[in-house]
């Protein structure tokens, strides 16, 4: 399979690849790994006109303790996710959770930032980052901004960031020592989790991120309240799915989306609580 | 577009449409064939190669993104004298494979494991090889001839 033809350009920089996805209009995409984008592409599930290659803005791959978060650059491959020693340190349950993206030559080419600008519901780092409080750091032709994770994620595919607008850095606040699970559902190995959990919890304090449990990641706040409020684990996860809108596809029902959700739920809450 | 790669040591200058994908470069344009294509949706792990040393599955590269790079294919393995690289060889003593068509792609996701984990448990390789299928589920030998290489080096 090979894509439909397009015209390709290279980014030197963020503000180059900027003015080029600018010039270039809607039917542009900027082009990381490609490890969301290209299998699309061969599909004919994208076609865009015009690829704005920022695969080697190098300065936009780091990795960096900010304090009281750690600073991620969009560029920044899988595997350097997860062999980070500041993310080991800082925020195990990212790197834990970079090293189930697909398999080691995936995780040598995709991104972090182009996993969540591509939003895939069914991918797992969307969902963590959800669950962590991140922000996202958008550049535009007027500048940066920050999108709080909660407000990125708009539908279907469909996030926040304007068409001319560059994800280029993920804030996750650092984890303090919390208790933290990453549980992936799936039949074979790399696949896409047919449901997944991200969570952390220090005491009272918790948060649940849901990997295809709906057109976007979902936040379980419902846990989280119950957890805030008391609840024993196995009260919160009765709760799992009460912020979904699971979908039924070849894998799973809604109905078997649900339970597993209350299931993997109540384990990474067990296993965040030791 | 104007291309330059390194592959298996040989400098290529070449004119590629954008859409070409790297798989294809290699086997069309190159002739290198010992590189397959299998599931071509980056899920089976035969079109794997070395891009700058790491493993990558070649049907989800473009040619034009690997301008630049260094790439080491299944024939670039083998020392120019013929001896075969201590994978390849580990692969043939221990009988890792049965009608061989995963085998080029299971040999460099295997050398590119060893780089980042020399001494993996047998667990470890099995998930470090998750990338790659042998439709001939003869993965029990291909994991002890991971495990020999490993211990050989």
């Amino acid at each position: 399979m090979i894509p439909a033809a397009f015209d390709y350009v290279r980014a030197e920089s963020a503000e180059h690849a900027i003015s080029l996805i600018g010039q270039h209009g809607e039917d542009a995409k900027f082009i990381a790994g490609g490890h969301s984008l290209l299998p699309m592409m061969k599909l004919r599930m994208a076609q865009p006109s015009v690829l704005v290659d920022i695969g080697r803005l190098a300065d936009l791959s780091y990795i960096r303790d900010a304090g009281d978060h750690i600073a991620i650059g969009a560029l920044t491959r899988h595997m350097d996710v997860e062999t980070s020693s500041v993310l080991a340190e800082h925020v195990p349950l990212l790197a834990h959770a970079a090293s189930h993206v697909g398999d080691p030559q995936v995780r040598h080419r995709g991104t972090i930032g182009g996993s969540i600008a591509h939003s895939d519901s069914a991918s797992d780092l969307p969902a963590t980052t959800l669950a962590l409080g991140a922000t996202y750091i958008a550049q535009g032709p007027n500048g940066t901004r920050e999108i709080a994770a909660a407000d990125f994620f708009q539908g279907f595919f469909t996030t926040s960031l304007e068409p001319d607008e560059m994800l280029t850095e993920i804030r996750v606040p650092k984890m303090n020592g919390a208790g933290w699970s990453f549980q992936k559902f799936n039949r074979r190995a790399q696949d896409w989790a047919i449901v997944g959990v991200a969570a952390w919890r220090r005491g009272n304090e918790s948060g649940v991120g849901l990997v295809n449990m709906g057109s976007t990641p979902v936040l379980a706040t419902s846990v989280a309240s119950a957890i805030s409020s008391g609840a024993s684990v196995a009260d919160a996860a009765e709760l799992a799915a009460a912020d979904a809108d699971p979908q039924k596809d070849l894998n799973a029902s809604v109905e078997y989306r649900v339970h597993l959700a209350k299931v993997l739920v109540r384990r990474a809450l067990e296993e965040s609580s030791k | 577009m104007q291309i330059r790669v390194t592959v298996n040591g040989t400098v290529h200058d070449s004119d590629v449409e954008p859409r070409t994908l790297l798989v294809h470069y290699v086997r069309e344009v190159l002739g290198l064939t010992g590189t397959n294509i299998g599931c071509d949706t980056s899920s089976c792990g035969a079109c794997s190669l070395h891009l700058n040393g790491e493993a990558v599955k070649s049907c989800t590269v473009l040619a034009v993104q690997a301008d630049g790079t260094d790439i080491t294919t299944i024939e670039g393995m083998a020392a120019a004298d013929g001896t075969m690289h201590p994978m390849q060889q580990a692969f043939m003593e221990n009988h890792a494979l049965q009608c061989g068509y995963c085998t080029p792609g299971m040999v460099m996701a295997a050398t590119s494991l060893l780089q980042e984990n020399p001494n993996p448990s047998e667990e470890e390789v099995r998930i470090g090889l998750e990338g790659n299928l042998c439709r001939c589920t003869g993965y029990h030998n291909i994991v002890q001839a991971v495990l020999a290489a490993a211990g050989g080096q």
